[in-house]
């Protein structure tokens, strides 16, 4: 197990013990979605390119605009763009679980269990109707 | 040899400090920004819905407007502050190493400031024009 050493009052050299890691506990709903809440945020933390740079390509002109659109227009675009949707819809409802959390409510086994279970089914049902509302205002079908 | 002798207790030591050497402030700020960044969110996802299938003239004629660009720059500028904190906390999490969190920690800051002032920048180009 990993140790950390540590100086003592008296100066002297003595081994502490560290909390296991991630990888002793059977995985759970909970820590996948705590770790899920991370993974999503620090893939926002990039996707923020991509709001700079439809905000840049606006700025900068129809041409640029139209780079834009092509890449969002393409399999690749629409997938990054469909995932950034989940991603930033799933950390959003994951930190309002996070901010129950903090009033120091919901922590009963099946209440926990619940919240986390809902901020999922939450976060991929809201993607989906966003995105369906987003193809239809787009046109429907071509 | 003997360890210099120093008069400082514990608490001196854990006051106000912690990875970051800034104690909890971050903490409270984190949560300050995620409250600020629920309905900032939906303002974007209503923004970018309502523009879907326009063309540029038009994106930049709505995305210049007062209230949308006012949301854009909230939203920004709020996103910006609670991105640095938690990528902070990861990389304070994960890199011990002393010349690889300094480095890390630092392009975190210029990473942040660079999306977020060219974002900025951009709107209020939009919203001011030449």
């Amino acid at each position: 197990m990993a140790e950390l050493e540590v100086r003592t009052a008296t100066g002297t050299e003595r081994a502490r013990p560290l909390s296991p890691h991630l990888q002793i506990y059977k995985p759970m709903l909970t820590m996948v979605m705590s770790i899920v809440h991370r993974l999503t945020g620090a893939a926002l933390y990039f996707g923020m390119l991509l709001l700079a740079w439809w905000l840049i390509a606006a700025a900068s002109g129809p041409n640029a605009y139209a780079g834009f659109e092509w890449f969002m227009g393409s399999i690749i675009g629409q997938l990054v763009l469909f995932a950034y949707t989940w991603a930033l819809l799933h950390h959003m409802l994951g930190g309002v679980r996070h901010l129950i959390w903090d009033t120091v409510h919901g922590f009963e086994p099946a209440e926990r269990e619940m919240l986390t279970l809902a901020t999922l089914i939450g976060s991929i049902t809201l993607t989906l109707i966003l995105w369906v509302v987003g193809y239809l205002v787009m046109g429907g079908p071509r | 040899m003997r360890e210099p002798m120093h008069m400082r207790t514990s608490m001196r030591r854990v006051r106000g400090l912690g990875a970051a050497h800034s104690g909890t402030g971050h903490f409270w700020h984190q949560r300050v920004t995620s409250v600020a960044g629920i309905p900032l969110t939906i303002g974007l996802l209503l923004i970018i819905t309502a523009l879907l299938g326009r063309n540029h003239a038009a994106v930049v004629q709505i995305l210049g407007s007062p209230i949308v660009a006012i949301v854009l720059l909230l939203f920004i500028i709020n996103t910006a502050y609670h991105m640095w904190i938690g990528m902070q906390e990861i990389i304070l999490d994960y890199v011990h190493e002393e010349k690889w969190k300094l480095l890390s920690l630092m392009a975190n800051t210029f990473f942040v400031f660079a999306v977020s002032l060219a974002s900025v920048y951009a709107i209020l180009k939009l919203s001011f024009g030449v």
